[in-house]
């Protein structure tokens, strides 16, 4: 997993079965200052995230499918949580 | 999933078992504001409708196979989608982190 910040959604109206019905976020990926690093991807929305907010991003097979009940299911991201608070380290 | 450029086509008439029938495209995978990135690959077209010059989404790694009615086959990149429209929200991606972010624990 790791965190991300959804900056945009895509839109889709030919996709494959496992898709159907599913939002589409555009989340990037967070260093550990919390800035976006360019590096993208496309996942899956179970928690009603919206532009701006820190997630929490699944990126694996298996987890995908199970908790989108999908067997078989090509989605490998899927953003699983909205983060309140990242506590870290001084030292890191 | 990652965005890509449909660029070409594959013929490929000796195949392996499983990927008859799995049409072949040239995709040139692209960053987030649609700049290609990265070396072009092949994907198979799990759409069915994509071709040269669509926007698509594609989905990478064993996740690829299982987009293709044949789940165990020699895959590791689909495209899953054609791209209608993206939409960046630019205020969320200059802005700061939404969590509280600390130091020092």
């Amino acid at each position: 997993m790791y965190l991300g910040r959804v900056i945009g959604s895509v839109v889709a109206t030919i996709k494959i079965s496992h898709l159907e019905g599913r939002r589409l976020l555009m989340v990037d990926r967070l260093d550990t200052d919390g800035r976006v690093t360019g590096a993208y991807d496309i996942a899956v929305d179970v928690v009603q995230a919206g532009p701006g907010d820190t997630v929490l991003v699944l990126d694996e097979g298996n987890g995908a499918r199970q908790i989108l009940g999908l067997d078989p299911g090509a989605v490998r991201a899927v953003i699983v949580g909205i983060v309140d608070e990242v506590a870290l380290a001084a030292d890191r | 999933m990652r965005l890509a450029r449909v660029i070409g086509t594959v013929v490929a008439t000796r195949r392996s078992a499983g990927l008859e029938g799995i049409k072949l495209l040239v995709v040139q995978p692209l960053d987030e504001d649609r700049r290609p990135t990265g070396r072009p690959e092949v994907a198979a077209d799990a759409t069915a409708q994509a071709g040269p010059g669509h926007l698509v989404f594609m989905v990478a790694s064993r996740e690829g196979a299982q987009a293709l009615p044949e789940r165990f086959v020699p895959v590791d990149l689909a495209i899953t989608g054609l791209v209608d429209d993206v939409h960046i929200v630019e205020a969320a991606r200059r802005g700061g982190p939404t969590a509280s972010w600390r130091w020092g624990h």
